[in-house]
């Protein structure tokens, strides 16, 4: 089994929690894992990426080869569409329709879903809305989770062993909600595949 | 064995934690940070008793650390590449010295800039001073690489560099750790003068390191790090040094090269190893994570033996972080990338914090510059630098830690004044208090802004050796007390400070305007601490 996944948003939008989880899960699916991620001047508001790669048998490069990427999570729509050339031709996107505007020359929003929807596979989901209803919007990530997590190759038991490893030291809470985020952002992704 | 999940630079901070480390010292630098902070959350580092504090400059850590090697203790600096240049002048000399405990330098690369000003290579300053170099594939083998590092620098009393790369800094992968070791005792050196470089010792200690060369040489030939993969096709000599490895292998299923690999993780490299690579290939494939090291020496100023192939015939290209893409396309393999970006896509460069006092400073700064116009403003490294871009767009330079004030003071000397100059409070310290001391020593017609977020912002809030002290340094140099001036960073006082900065503006001689407020990054990481604190406290 391997699994290359680009993790793209905005720097301090969190994509370093979900690569946790996910790299939580790996290790207790016992699978080898390599997660290269930014860190520095871009996580002041700048487009950040991570490549976390996941295989049964040992992982060479840090970085994932362009165009071999299956799958693509973004917290952000325009951010989920930069990284298209590292995509596999039948990869996912996997995206928050949730745009996150701190430049002025932000596209306009329909031409950037069009774009989004005339890739061969996609999930775009109103992950700020889902998250709301779960309880908080600042569980929007872990509903993107959710949304990919069909697409992993992890079970959803290592996925929520994982968030009680990350999150139990918050509260029972917070674990709850994410457990919960993760739940609605997977219905949500089932039902539109 | 324990397995743990860590970036490289948290391998390291491990790795030299298991060895017996007892002091490490650092100042913050991408991509290098990350070592010090993980050894300063360490509990094993606490009850240890290892020393973690930041230091002023790499320079102030470089020697530090040689001190401790000199009581017979393991030390370890930490630095990023140009951090490196800051520590030069201790750092050539200390492979004159010797080590008497084992001491290891971490030099942080950056290639492709992803944080830094140039792209230079460490690999040079370890040739250049003659000292071993050690440079990690992978995450395990930086655990690893310390652990022989300190050896290697015991037995053969010599520095040990550890060169990264950004990608394996931050790179995270599960790393298997060794049972940890005890911290040295206390022990001299057994020749009180080693460390003394009066001519007439220099010179012959400098025989010594010279002849330690040949010993070094056989240490890489027989640790394993270096290693001759036979392949089948010899067409291609292929030498593959640190990261290019995994690039390399990456590029064929299983991991199988068809070619001989000459695989270099360190250096002074075996002139067998690469001599029998040369003699069995019909060419050369060089593949360096940085400059063309061994590319250039191997193919000499006149290129008249086999050919050569890497970044200096375009094989490679000529600058940048190596990716496996790139490796790809080197051996003539046919790479499919996904399909391009769309056009509509912007860039989103990095900026300033919503809310950071910077902006409200440099807001000021560019309408009290008004009357004089735009051009004269010297800065320096750190957050602030982002003024540059939209929408502030209000310095004019950034070169070097600390060369803010010094370049100011040589262009009001060429008549631009007044000449401005802003700069962090920890770059301050780092490198700027000397450089206000020539302003205050030639009287120039200089306004130093020091921006004071009472931390060190852009590494992601280490401790300032500033805190609290930014006054009375600039007193201590001869600041005249009437021409210190502090101010608040805030839109509601925009007028006042409009005005303290014009006034200094317009004094012919050496003012300091320091705007102060919280970074707001640490400022919110205080509070969301302090509501913790109080939910327990329930």
């Amino acid at each position: 089994m391997t699994k290359d996944i680009i993790l793209a948003g905005v720097g301090g939008q969190g994509i370093l929690s979900i690569a946790a989880c996910i790299g939580m899960a790996a290790l207790e699916e016992n699978l080898h894992l390599k997660q290269a991620e930014v860190h520095g001047m871009s996580q002041r508001g700048g487009a950040v990426q991570s490549h976390l790669r996941l295989a049964s048998t040992e992982i060479a490069s840090d970085l994932i080869p362009e165009g071999k990427a299956d799958l693509v999570i973004s917290v952000e729509p325009m951010e989920s569409l930069r990284y298209l050339p590292m995509l596999k031709p039948d990869g996912y996107i996997v995206t928050s329709m949730n745009p996150f505007v701190n430049i002025p020359n932000y596209p306009d929003m329909e031409l950037l879903l069009k774009e989004i929807w005339k890739q061969p596979k996609y999930i775009t989901l109103d992950a700020d809305e889902i998250a709301r209803e779960c309880g908080s919007v600042k569980a929007a990530n872990m509903v993107v989770l959710g949304a990919a997590s069909p697409f992993l190759g992890l079970s959803n038991a290592s996925l929520e062993k994982a968030i009680v490893a990350i999150f139990g030291s918050k509260g029972e809470d917070v674990v709850a909600l994410n457990q919960k985020a993760i739940k609605a952002g997977r219905d949500y992704a089932l039902a539109h595949i | 064995m324990q397995k743990l999940l860590l970036l490289g630079d948290e391998a390291i901070a491990q790795g030299a934690i298991d060895a017996g480390l007892s002091g490490i010292y650092a100042y913050p630098g991408t991509p290098s940070t990350e070592i010090m902070e993980y050894v300063q959350a360490s509990k094993e580092a606490r009850s240890n008793n290892i020393r973690a504090l930041w230091s002023a400059n790499e320079k102030t850590a470089m020697e530090s650390a040689l001190g401790m090697s000199y009581a017979g203790k393991r030390a370890m600096v930490c630095m990023k590449h140009v951090g490196l240049n800051v520590a030069a002048d201790a750092f050539v000399n200390s492979a004159i010295t010797g080590a008497n405990g084992g001491l290891i330098v971490v030099a942080a690369d950056d290639p492709s800039m992803h944080s830094s000003q140039n792209e230079q290579d460490s690999r040079f300053y370890a040739k250049f001073s003659f000292i071993p170099l050690l440079e990690p594939a992978n995450q395990q083998e930086a655990y690893d690489m310390v652990h022989y590092g300190f050896d290697l620098s015991e037995k053969l009393r010599i520095p040990v560099m550890l060169r990264i790369t950004t990608r394996l800094a931050h790179s995270r992968t599960g790393v298997v750790c060794k049972a940890q070791k005890e911290q040295n005792e206390i022990k001299l050196p057994e020749n009180l003068r080693q460390f003394v470089l009066l001519p007439s010792i220099a010179r012959k200690q400098y025989r010594e390191l010279l002849a330690k060369q040949i010993p070094l040489e056989n240490e890489a030939a027989q640790s394993g790090y270096n290693q001759f993969l036979e392949g089948h096709d010899k067409s291609i000599g292929i030498i593959a040094c640190g990261l290019a490895y995994n690039y390399l292998i990456e590029n064929y299923a299983d991991h199988k090269v068809p070619f001989t690999v000459l695989r270099i993780g360190q250096y002074p490299i075996p002139l067998s190893m690469m001599n029998r690579l040369y003699e069995e290939s019909e060419s050369i494939l060089v593949l360096e994570d940085g400059y063309p090291i061994i590319e250039e020496l191997l193919k000499g100023m006149l290129n008249k033996g086999k050919t050569i192939h890497g970044r200096l015939d375009g094989t490679v290209p000529r600058d940048g972080e190596l990716n496996p893409n790139i490796v790809g396309i080197a051996l003539g393999m046919k790479i499919e990338i996904g399909v391009d970006a769309p056009a509509l896509i912007t860039n989103r460069p990095p900026k300033l914090c919503d809310g950071c006092g910077h902006n409200d400073a440099f807001l000021a700064l560019n309408e009290a510059l008004d009357e004089y116009g735009r051009g004269r403003v010297f800065s320096d490294i750190g957050c602030y630098t982002l003024s540059a871009l939209e929408p502030l767009e209000s310095i004019n330079s950034c070169v070097d830690m600390g060369a803010s004030i010094t370049m100011a003071i040589g262009a009001a000397d060429a008549g631009l004044v007044p000449a401005v100059a802003a700069i962090g409070d920890s770059t301050f310290t780092h490198s700027g208090i000397t450089g206000l001391l020539d302003a205050v020593n030639n009287n120039s017609p200089v306004t130093v802004l020091i921006l004071d977020n009472s931390t060190t912002g852009m590494t992601g809030g280490q401790t300032s050796s500033a805190y609290g002290k930014v006054e009375d340094i600039c007193r201590g140099v001869g600041v005249a007390e009437e021409h210190i001036r502090v101010l608040k960073p805030l839109h509601k006082f925009h007028e006042e400070n409009v005005r303290i900065l014009k006034e200094e503006l317009a004094y012919q001689g050496v003012s300091v305007i320091i705007p102060r407020r919280e970074c707001i990054q640490t400022l919110n990481r205080r509070m969301r601490q302090k509501a913790k604190a109080k939910t327990m406290d329930i």
